[in-house]
Parts: structure tokens; sequence; C-alpha cells
């Protein structure tokens, strides 16, 4: 089920996030890493160091992009120059998918450069499964979105957000990045059980996994991606790697980076977790693991 | 240089769209993905107050809270109000410190308070239009030139700065294509009067009125300053670290090249005969042109005597040696090496 065909009928093990402190360690020492995360906006530029050293990693080892921007659920016009200059890096690198995340964040031409919740409507999963449609159309590759983590929800909501998910990929037909972190954050701000979200998905459509760290605020957790993975986030990945089977899985760490051995070393810890299943098994709806 | 003359404010966003909670029978008012969106992003991107608040007052005077409640649904232990304003913290503070990694020059000129104004100005003035945050700061010469009081009493080395950090951006990363080897230059150079050399556009030349290579240079040397990059991690609201000072330069006109070799970014000073030499190519002149009209303006007695076609020929050999030429026949393959 891992390798399915919203990732490209891929399955490429334990990767890390490419990120500008560790560019010249995998350059100069050529590391064993399954496979890279680029994010895409960070290349998706007309020449100079950033496409150079893309192409000597692209040389060497597997890259997958990851978008922050295309704003699938962004209700105002899409920039065209976006996408054409997406589709030129996904000619590039050759992608056998691309992700990007469940969200909105710009109106009118003007951008956040925020992850911004939907409202959990009906119309919002119509009108972002259409645009997710036209982008991958256009790109002619794969597209899994990633569920954000998220600080606010609307009153408007009909669904929730995992029903949301599921409404919106299958309209789309397209993939889950899960981001099991994101899940974790968002179920301690708002207060209800991860693992109801993770029953509740489409396990066939998860094409990836993101893993995270994140920081504990008083009144709420916020989605960091600058400490190692913690236990209930782990504990949770188990679970999903139970429902969906062994899958493509990046440790993100964006933040206060540490050397590329540590980043490594932590993402290495769900290999565990991916030996331990062969395929997905059958889960019972209501886990056990509250 | 990136001008635009057009207005690059949305009105949209400056002028948020008015949130109605209830109608007159008092039943919830329901607004679309559209109107949810507008209202969304207004509060997001609403100026925080100075000790990096939320602002209590919507722009009709209403309090903010009754507009984010009219959206945002509150839970035990956040408000409407606090649970957007976490976003609308996270907006500014992102856009900041990225603003700050691209213009470390320009907050040394100002120091760090008047640099805060002015980086909060330019983004209420100007939000980003662009889907990556590398173009953020590609209105800011523009602001600046019609914004002097945010930046006086230094007004004049601030905009020099923001337009020479704003060409270290465009140097960086923008295109560049096959260079043309001796050979190559020779080759075209033959054609005579109508020959043309395409200067490579990643090549930035600059007239400023301080010798701010000199001074960004030091000003590296005491502080790592690096460019940031694009996550989707939400930061936490760090203490920017202090630049070290450099005494600020006096005035002294330079001609500089910024550009990229080997994909490393260096500024070069360049002699007035050869900057205008260099501006004349970018502009589409024939050699000969650029050459004549660079060459005849020259005013410097002393330097009728000089032996131009030596001096020429030299300039011509470094700038073929940094890649800065391209046969436009050529240009729809990118250049691997540049």
């Amino acid at each position: 089920m891992a390798a399915n065909k919203h990732n490209g009928f891929t399955n490429l093990g334990i990767g890390i996030g490419l990120r500008v402190p560790h560019y010249q360690h995998i350059l100069t020492k050529k590391p064993t890493c399954d496979w890279f995360e680029i994010i895409s906006e960070n290349y998706m530029v007309d020449g100079g160091r950033p496409l150079e050293v893309l192409d000597q990693i692209l040389k060497q080892y597997k890259v997958i992009q990851h978008g922050v921007s295309m704003y699938f659920g962004s209700v105002t016009k899409q920039d065209p120059m976006h996408v054409k200059r997406l589709k030129e890096l996904v000619k590039r690198t050759k992608t056998p998918f691309v992700s990007d995340h469940l969200c909105w964040g710009s109106v009118d031409g003007t951008y956040t450069h925020d992850l911004l919740p939907m409202p959990y409507t009906f119309e919002a999963a119509r009108k972002t499964a259409r645009r997710i449609r036209e982008v991958r159309d256009y790109l002619e590759v794969p597209i899994c979105v990633e569920n954000v983590s998220s600080y606010a929800e609307y009153h408007q909501s009909e669904l929730t957000e995992w029903e949301f998910l599921r409404e919106v990929v299958e309209l789309a037909d397209c993939g889950i990045l899960l981001d099991v972190n994101n899940i974790y954050v968002s179920s301690q701000n708002h207060g209800f059980d991860p693992y109801d979200y993770l029953n509740g998905i489409p396990a066939e459509r998860v094409g990836q996994m993101h893993i995270a760290g994140h920081s504990k605020f008083e009144k709420y957790i916020l989605d960091t991606h600058d400490h190692p993975v913690l236990d209930p986030v782990w504990k949770m990945y188990a679970h999903a790697i139970k429902l969906c089977g062994p899958t493509s899985t990046l440790l993100e760490w964006d933040a206060h980076i540490p050397s590329f051995e540590e980043v490594h070393r932590e993402a290495m810890k769900a290999k565990k977790f991916l030996a331990s299943v062969s395929a997905p098994v059958k889960v019972e709806r209501k886990h056990d693991a509250a | 240089m990136m001008r635009r003359e057009s207005k690059t404010l949305n009105t949209k966003s400056t002028k948020p769209p008015p949130a109605q909670r209830t109608t007159k029978s008092g039943e919830p008012v329901r607004m679309n993905l559209e109107q949810t969106q507008r209202l969304v992003a207004s509060l997001v991107m609403r100026r925080l107050t100075a000790d990096d608040e939320m602002q209590r007052s919507w722009v009709d005077g209403r309090p903010t809270a009754e507009i984010a409640e009219a959206v945002i649904a509150p839970n035990d232990r956040l408000s409407s109000f606090e649970r957007i304003e976490i976003y609308n913290k996270q907006y500014w503070f992102r856009l900041r410190d990225c603003f700050g990694d691209d213009f470390p020059g320009v907050r040394a000129v100002l120091g760090d308070r008047k640099f805060d104004a002015m980086t909060e100005a330019y983004l209420n003035a100007c939000p980003s239009r662009s889907f990556t945050l590398r173009n953020l700061g590609q209105f800011l010469v523009g602001f600046l030139e019609t914004h002097p009081e945010l930046t006086a009493p230094w007004s004049e080395l601030a905009l020099d700065m923001a337009k020479f950090e704003w060409a270290q951006v465009q140097a960086f990363d923008g295109p560049g294509y096959a260079p043309l080897s001796a050979g190559d230059l020779a080759k075209i150079s033959a054609k005579g009067a109508k020959a043309r050399l395409h200067l490579q556009p990643y090549v930035q030349l600059l007239e400023l009125r301080y010798p701010l290579d000199d001074f960004l240079l030091a000003l590296k040397k005491k502080n790592a300053a690096m460019r940031g990059e694009a996550s989707n991690a939400m930061e936490e609201d760090e203490e920017r670290p202090k630049l070290k000072g450099v005494r600020r330069p006096l005035r002294k006109r330079v001609l500089l090249a910024v550009h990229r070799f080997e994909n490393s970014l260096y500024y070069k000073r360049l002699e007035q005969e050869a900057f205008d030499t260099l501006v004349a190519l970018r502009d589409g002149a024939t050699l000969e042109g650029a050459l004549a009209g660079a060459i005849g303006k020259s005013q410097a007695a002393v330097r009728r005597n000089r032996d131009w076609l030596a001096v020429i020929q030299e300039w011509f050999d470094i700038w073929t040696r940094l890649g800065w030429f391209y046969s436009p026949a050529a240009a729809g393959q990118r250049s691997k090496r540049r």
C-alpha cells in the first residue's frame, strides 16, 4: 500500500530535509541517506548556487519536492508563474510526486507566507479539490497534500479536520502527506483525539509521512521543527505505520539545525517502526493507546 | 535594478472587509470561503502594537476581539482573539526575520529601532506579492525613495545600501547563461561596428554615493549574517543577535559591479569609463558605440593620454574571465558554471 499511485509507486525509506547548513557536509562527505526532501520554493530560481547544489545532489541522491506556498485552499486566483516555475523544477528533479499543504495563505496575490487552516466546509473541500486537480493536470505528476498544524478553528466548520482531509483527497483523487507531528500539535491545540484522526483517514492514499519536533507553551503547542521527535509522536507514528504499511518518512528539522549526523540519527529512529510492519494491518477504528 | 512604478498596495488587504457577526434578527451571518479568507488575511496581516501584540481596536473602532469572534472559535484555553493573534504575530515575526536577513547592511546603517520601524512601514505598504520570500524586498528601493523620513538622517546611505543589498539578491540567483570564451569574444568583435556583447543578467551595475562594498565586508567580518530559507516551521519569538557595529562610511562615490563567480557573490569596483561601457552594453549598444560613448565623454585630462587600447583590452580580458558576457543564441541553455 505504501507505494501507490499517489507517490509515483515509490517507497524510498527515510529521508531528511535538504538544508543550507548541511550543504558542505553532504557534497564533500556524501553521507548515506535514502532521500532528500527539498523545499521547492528555495530552488525555483533562475540560477546560481541553489541550482548548482541541487544538481550535484541529484547526481547522488533521490530528491522529493515539497512546497510551502501553493495554497491549494486559497480561493482567489493563483499566480500562473508559480506553477510554471514549479513544473520547470519538477522536470529538473524528476520527483515522482510533489507535495504541498492543505491550507490557504494568499488573497488576491498578496502572500502571508503562512499555512493558514481551512474552514472545514464542503464548499472549501470542493474548491480546494478543484485546484489540486488543476495543478496536478498541469504538472503531470501526482500530488500529495499535507495536513497542517493549526492554532485556530472556524465557527463555520461542518466537518472534523480528518473528515475534511478525506473529502478533499477523494474529490481530488490525490494522496496524503501525513504529518504525524502536525496531528499531535493540532490535537493538543483543539482537544481532539489524535488516534481518531489517524483512524479516520483513507490510509491507502498516504504517500509519505512527516515527523518533527514541537515546542510546548502554556496554552498551546507550536510546530517549531527545532527539537527531536517527542514520544507521543513516535507512538502515533507507530500506529500510522501499522495503518498504512511501510511508508517513505521524512524528519523535518528547520530551526536550530544540528549537524547532519544528528539529524540523520534522529530520522533513523523511524527505521525500527518501518521494519516492524511489512504490510498495513486492519486496525479497529477505536485505538487502544490513548 | 528591479523597479515598479505601479502601486503594489493591495487595497483589499489594507481596507479590511467589514466583519458582521449577526444579522438584524440576531442570526449569525454565514460568510463564504472568499469572505472568510479576506477577513482572516486582514487580521493576520494587521500591524502589531509597539509591544508586538495584536491591536485591540479594529479599523472601524470596534474591538478586534469582536471581529475575531465572528470567524474564529475559542477553546477552553484561548479566546478567538488570542488564537488569531498567534498567526498575526507569526506573520510579522517571519517576515521581519526574512527581511532582516536580506538587508543586514540597511539594519546596520539605521540601527535596530529605526530599521524595525522602517521594516514595518515597508511591509505594511508593500506586502509580499510573490510566492517566494526571496522577493520580499523587491520594492524596497522605490519605497525608500518616496519615504526618506523613515531613514533620516541616513536617507541617502540607507537608500544606497538597499540598492546594494537588493542587487546581491539578484546577483546570487538571477539568470545566467553559458559565458563567452576569449575566442568567442574575438569572433564577435571582428564583426566591426555592428558587434554587440550581452551582459549576464545577474551582473548588477551600481553607482553609489558611499563605499558600501568596504562597509559591508567589514560588517560581515564582524557578524555572521546568513540568507534565510523558506520552511513551513513556525518561529519562536527570539531576540535577534545584535549586529556588532562598524562606523558608518563617509561619502565617497563608487561604481560597482555586483556579480557571482563560481556561484559565490563578489563586488568589483569599476572606473568610470569601464562602468559606462558596461552600462551601454547592458542597455543594448553596439561594442563600438559603447566604447565611443564611454571613452569619448571621459573628462579627466589626465586620461586623454592613456593607452586606451591596452586599457580596454585588459577590461575585456578580465570581464571575459569572469564570464560576464553570453551569447543570446545560447541563452536557452542555463549555465551550470556561473
